[in-house]
């Protein structure tokens, strides 16, 4: 069994969904990001979804382009989050981390480098948002050959049909959007996705995450009910982005991940 | 169905933009074959934009230059003022096949914007134009006229607040809104089957150039020139000639202050391979892989990548791709004005400064077709500032 199917085997063990945190590296800056990624996996993150910034992120919302946009200006490079990477894998030998980005910065690396190097250096897999199932291959090959997850998303447009093509194909884990349209906070997720989340999983080889519009503990709660995982992202980022000290927005984020890895129980 | 061009092209984007791409294809390869589709775009290009657009010889240009003879083809002449109309008639025709109720568009000049905003208002469709706050500050007229038409200009500040942030935003929005609204792309470029179907729909104009350039001289052009920012009215043009293969295929890129100074937008001439908004193609980007900046005195040229065909015809080495700056695109443009009494688009200034840049060196039975994508009303304001920034550094 490797990583990523430990984690989400122990987490159905102790019947709760994993918590998948996904951080902008190098906002506000690399060391800082270092410590806010230090500081959710205490907090009780299983998986880390590492947000390599670009200039050009069309899949995202707000929260992230803000976050992305100070991170570019502070000098945040890929080989930046990879040193980075490096260090917290050595760390945290239990915790999963996924690669997250956009395919230009990956591909400007050298997609076979890349994927040899996070091998080395402890990093499970990738996740392409701009890499649908169908220009899979020339990032699906070298990641096989170096033994890492590509981890596909699925959408509320995306047929059961064609989800479990996708699906059938996976490692890992799957990412299920919970909403159509761009990552970001919402108030309310539609109250499909838990229909939704159901019939994906009755077909999905591996666990399903979900994520995009999760707020807080409340909703966190709710989708942990029916996925295997659930990923927040622009929930924490907001508290990081809030005005104040650097120091008490990343214990109100930190805080916020405790109250996130609370809400994985399926008990009570 | 090829999605690609050799290694260019694809459909780089968001899953959730897969299925609504899907439907676009089907769709569209259903209209393509479709003869009451291809008869209402065509009387629409006749009757509404006012079809065919002229090839007109610039003798007095061309004998001032004294070598080859110089043709414009003269989309300046359509509805609107530029070539983007026969795109955008087009998708409206397949939007409303699809049952879409609202289009969105970005923009740069403004001409693909206004050209929206109008078969919107033709068709009753809602318009939501996205563009750059600094192509609004730089073309503030055509504003007005979206406004005018009906449209909603929906400004962009982030990133260099220019076409490529304008499209991210209007991607975004799709990325939400697809069930009911159609994304109007004004370009080759964006994911299959965009680079296909905008190609389909500016093909109009190659396919009168050639035919009009053998009625009038007998003969078919020694060389093609079209300015390729996106690159739609060049591939337009280049439709036409592509299996002609004596005829010589020239695009011309924006080299802005001059492509040593960093500051231009030759994607092709100065990029590397790369992904953005949904294909691959050559992109001016840094030592990371983040977007470059782009800097031209046309709007719409202002993009950091290019339509996947392009690259393509550059790698096989069919098209050629060369560069103009910026003062040379300004001089073109004055002297179209004063020796045809023809103000061109900025844009097809680039075009047009190439072909008198390599006239006076050709024999005089050379025949050379330009592609005059668009006229330039619009460009006053930009001329004005630019002449004075060089009034200032000259200082």
């Amino acid at each position: 069994m490797d990583k990523i199917q430990k984690i989400f085997a122990s987490c159905a063990a102790a019947d709760r969904a994993a918590l998948v945190i996904f951080c902008s590296c190098g906002y506000p800056d690399m060391d800082s990001s270092e410590q806010i990624i230090e500081d959710a996996i205490a907090a009780g993150a299983d998986i880390i979804e590492l947000g390599v910034p670009f200039s050009d992120p069309m899949a995202d919302g707000a929260a992230i382009r803000q976050a992305s946009e100070v991170a570019l200006r502070q000098g945040a490079t890929l080989k930046g989050v990879l040193a980075m990477a490096e260090r917290l894998s050595k760390r945290h030998p239990d915790t999963g981390f996924i690669l997250f980005s956009y395919m230009n910065v990956m591909l400007n690396y050298g997609l076979d480098a890349l994927c040899t190097e996070l091998r080395r250096i402890g990093v499970d897999g990738i996740l392409a948002v701009d890499l649908p199932y169908e220009e899979r291959a020339e990032l699906a090959d070298p990641c096989r050959s170096a033994g890492l997850h590509l981890i596909p998303l699925v959408s509320p447009m995306t047929s059961l049909e064609r989800a479990a093509m996708i699906m059938g194909e996976a490692t890992g884990f799957v990412y299920s959007v919970n909403i159509c349209g761009i990552t970001g906070v919402r108030e309310k997720l539609p109250p499909e996705v838990a229909e939704r989340l159901a019939a994906l999983k009755e077909r999905s080889p591996v666990p399903v995450a979900a994520g995009f519009g999760i707020a807080d503990g409340e909703s966190a709660k709710a989708i942990a009910r029916v996925a295997d995982g659930v990923v927040v992202g622009s929930a924490v980022i907001n508290k990081l982005l809030a005005p104040g000290e650097l120091e008490t927005r990343r214990r109100d984020a930190s805080e916020l991940v405790r109250t996130l890895a609370g809400s994985m129980s399926r008990h009570a | 169905m090829k999605t690609h061009y050799g290694i260019y092209g694809g459909q780089y984007v968001a899953e959730t933009l897969m299925p609504i791409l899907h439907e676009l294809e089907k769709e569209y390869l259903a209209a393509r074959e479709d003869p009451s589709f291809q008869e209402e775009f065509r009387s629409l290009l006749k009757n509404y934009v006012g079809r065919e657009s002229p090839l007109y010889y610039a003798r007095r240009l061309s004998e001032h230059l004294g070598g080859s003879r110089i043709y414009l083809k003269r989309e300046d002449l359509n509805h609107t003022g530029a070539h983007k109309i026969n795109n955008t008639i087009g998708q409206a025709l397949l939007a409303k096949r699809m049952g879409k109720t609202r289009l969105i568009a970005e923009t740069g000049a403004g001409m693909h914007g206004v050209a929206t905003a109008t078969v919107a208002a033709l068709f009753g469709f809602e318009c939501e134009v996205f563009m750059g706050t600094t192509d609004i500050d730089r073309q503030a007229v055509n504003v007005e006229r979206m406004q005018t038409l009906g449209a909603t200009v929906r400004p962009v500040s982030e990133g260099s607040a220019t076409l490529k942030d304008a499209m991210n935003e209007a991607l975004r929005d799709w990325t939400a809104w697809s069930a009911d609204t159609f994304y109007v792309i004004g370009t080759v470029a964006g994911p299959h089957p965009y680079p296909l179907l905008v190609k389909d729909f500016q093909s109009v104009i190659g396919e009168e150039a050639r035919r009009q350039c053998l009625e009038q001289t007998g003969r078919l052009p020694d060389e093609v020139v079209a300015c390729v920012g996106g690159g739609s009215n060049a591939m337009g043009i280049f439709a036409g000639f592509l299996e002609d293969s004596d005829v010589a295929l020239t695009g011309v890129e924006a080299g802005g202050a001059g492509i040593a100074t960093g500051k231009h937008a030759a994607s092709i001439t100065g990029g590397r391979v790369g992904v953005l908004h949904g294909s691959k193609t050559y992109l001016l980007q840094d030592d990371n892989g983040q977007i470059l900046e782009t800097h031209s005195v046309s709007a719409g040229l202002d993009y950091p990548g290019v339509g996947p065909e392009h690259c393509f015809l550059a790698d096989s080495r069919r098209a050629r791709y060369v560069t103009v700056d910026d003062e040379e695109a300004v001089d073109a443009f004055a002297m179209l004005a004063r020796f045809e009494g023809i103000i061109p688009a900025l844009e097809s200034s680039h075009a047009l400064a190439y072909a008198i840049r390599t006239a006076p060196a050709q024999s005089r039975d050379r025949i050379v077709v330009v592609n005059l994508s668009g006229r330039g009303d619009k460009d006053m304001d930009s001329i004005r500032r630019f002449r004075k920034q060089q009034v200032a550094s000259a200082k």
